[in-house]
């Protein structure tokens, strides 16, 4: 019996890169469920059977078994459906009573084919196994404000489960794993491979994976007062070697572009600060940020949740106190 | 012409404070009160979108008890043509149960000689996040799925769909019949007008009976996290903080 995980690599276009940081953490979320061990399955890597040194890497460092990988050509563009299917046929063939990804948009859509192929039910974003038998786990629901209880039994043959992002620290297993690559080989069919990616398209004005991955983020909210207001927040970023996120309200505003918001219907983001300005810290976007190391807040109402659940507050309006820190620093 | 069906939930507003019911098998929005998913407003905005470019119909469809009208009658009011409400307690229904259920829905809709060629839901729900319903709904169909998706244009008998969720633009060629799920940001959803919300006022909603009995979640209980302790240091207020902050920054490692 067996744990599979559906590991994703950090940058496709970044030949040194390795898993990404959620995978890392869903891989050390595995070890805490009872299969004997663990394995890995990576889709979508034009590797050919050779999959990349730094991903083999982080698969020993977290215990790994076996990699399973496919050499099918037609599997280098998402089809989530067809990627389902090497899943399900790399838990076959290790044997797994297990199946968890991290709570990702490519994490949860393969995890759901799966899930649906095989009438089993999937919880989404569990952060902790409270019980190991029978196995119950806990979910973030209703944007991470509340935790759901649920079953999680093999009884039906495979278990499957998305773990939430950055609910567990990426710690390296107790002893490395071999990490043995297996080739696994599937027959596709046209309905497999129905809804592919037939072409990926640079995003005019920038797309979300740069404030996913940035170490600082100086977020705003409506507090800022306008589109036209952005120049402080901007610069700040800049100053710091960061990126802009923003709350939802800002989006719903038009006031920046989706792809910049933070919180639960936009990306979820981790950086080492978080500087928050003029955000008053709803539920909703505090589900996207709260995984920060440091959080200051800027706020001019000293009792708003962003502030009360910060490490370090200015109490003040954000375009005074920014350009203060601008000046300070130049 | 392509005749669009688009579920949406009604789901706690839970941009303030989340309350559990007395028992905890739930979230309480009596006091906050009720909308619609905010990916599922966007969804609607697709369907009338698609709709109306190509002289077709919106039908919105959702799963609850006689309240979950209201939400149905706010897509009524942004150009939905028709409504239709499953009659059943939806604190009941896993997301495979939500699934079946829409399916029962356009199953007869085909039977009917009406069928929809294009099925959309939001991409996960704000109270639940299950993520899956409408992956379900395309394999119970046997129709082709895009998640995530957040531009759609209709191309004759095809569709084409475009979602940057996952960082650049990737664009999808589907052919439908198909289901999507829609993920916010691509579109901004249309308010009313008043015209809109008398139409929606007046307009007849389906009520239809499942068949079968649901399975569930699989929820064993609910609980909200504690607020965390406040351990916030005050640096200070308004500009006079900015050298306070700054060395707060330097400690941190963010500037040298």
């Amino acid at each position: 019996m067996s744990v599979l995980v559906v590991v994703e690599p950090e940058d496709l276009d970044d030949a040194g890169a390795g898993l990404s940081v959620v995978s890392q953490e869903v891989l050390t979320f595995a070890r805490s469920l009872p299969g004997e061990d663990v394995d890995a399955v990576l889709v979508g890597l034009p590797c050919a059977g050779a999959p990349p040194e730094a991903v083999l890497a982080h698969c020993r460092e977290q215990g790994v078994r076996t990699l399973h990988v496919t050499p099918e050509p037609r599997l280098d563009r998402y089809a989530a459906r067809a990627w389902a299917r090497v899943v399900e046929a790399a838990a076959e063939a290790g044997g797994a009573a297990y199946l968890v990804a991290g709570g990702t948009a490519r994490g949860n859509e393969v995890l759901a084919h799966v899930a649906a192929a095989r009438g089993v039910p999937m919880p989404c974003n569990v952060v902790a196994v409270v019980q190991s038998e029978p196995l119950e786990v806990e979910r973030q629901v209703v944007g991470g404000a509340v935790l759901e209880r649920v079953a999680l039994a093999a009884e039906r043959g495979l278990a499957v489960a998305s773990v939430a992002g950055h609910a567990v620290a990426p710690e390296p297993a107790p002893s490395p794993g071999p990490a043995h690559v297996e080739a696994v080989a599937v027959e596709l069919s046209e309905a497999d491979l129905a809804a592919q990616v037939v072409r990926v398209e640079a995003k005019e004005g920038g797309d979300a994976s740069a404030l996913t991955g940035a170490h600082v983020v100086v977020g705003a909210g409506r507090g800022v007062g306008g589109a036209d207001q952005f120049d402080d927040v901007e610069a700040l970023a800049a100053r710091l070697g960061g990126a802009v996120g923003v709350s939802r309200v800002v989006t719903s505003l038009g006031w920046r572009p989706h792809h910049e918001q933070v919180g639960q219907t936009g990306s979820r983001i981790a950086p080492d600060l978080y500087l928050a300005c003029g955000i008053s810290g709803a539920i909703q976007h505090w589900a996207g940020c709260s995984s920060s190391k440091t959080i200051i807040a800027i706020n001019t109402d000293g009792e708003a949740p962003m502030v009360t659940k910060a490490r370090y507050a200015v109490i003040g309006d954000m375009h005074e106190v920014i350009p203060a820190v601008l000046e300070e620093l130049s | 012409m392509t005749d669009v069906l688009v579920c949406v939930k009604r789901v706690p507003d839970t941009s303030g404070e989340v309350v559990l019911t007395a028992d905890g098998s739930g979230v309480d929005g009596r006091y906050a009160g009720y909308t619609m998913s905010s990916h599922e407003e966007c969804a609607v905005e697709i369907a009338v979108t698609v709709a109306a470019d190509t002289g077709g119909s919106v039908t919105v469809l959702t799963l609850g008890d006689d309240d979950s009208v209201e939400q149905l009658r706010a897509a009524l009011a942004v150009g939905a043509d028709e409504a239709v409400r499953i009659d059943a307690a939806a604190e009941d229904y896993g997301p495979a149960d939500v699934a079946a259920a829409i399916a029962e829905v356009v199953r007869a809709r085909e039977s009917e000689g009406r069928p929809f060629d294009l099925v959309l839901v939001g991409n996960d729900a704000a109270d639940t996040g299950d993520h899956q319903v409408g992956i379900r709904l395309a394999h119970l169909l046997d129709r082709p799925v895009v998640a995530g998706a957040q531009e759609v244009a209709v191309s004759g008998d095809r569709l084409d769909v475009r979602s940057s969720v996952s960082g650049p633009t990737e664009v999808f060629d589907v052919p439908l019949p198909a289901v999507l799920t829609v993920w916010e940001g691509g579109v901004d959803p249309r308010y009313p007008n008043i015209s809109g919300r008398m139409r929606a006022k007046k307009a007849r909603v389906e009520v239809l009976e499942p068949s079968g009995a649901p399975q569930g979640s699989g929820r064993l209980g609910l609980r909200v996290l504690p607020p965390p302790a406040s351990n916030v240091e005050v640096l200070g207020e308004g500009k006079a903080a900015a050298p306070r902050l700054v060395d707060v920054l330097r400690e941190l490692g963010v500037v040298r």
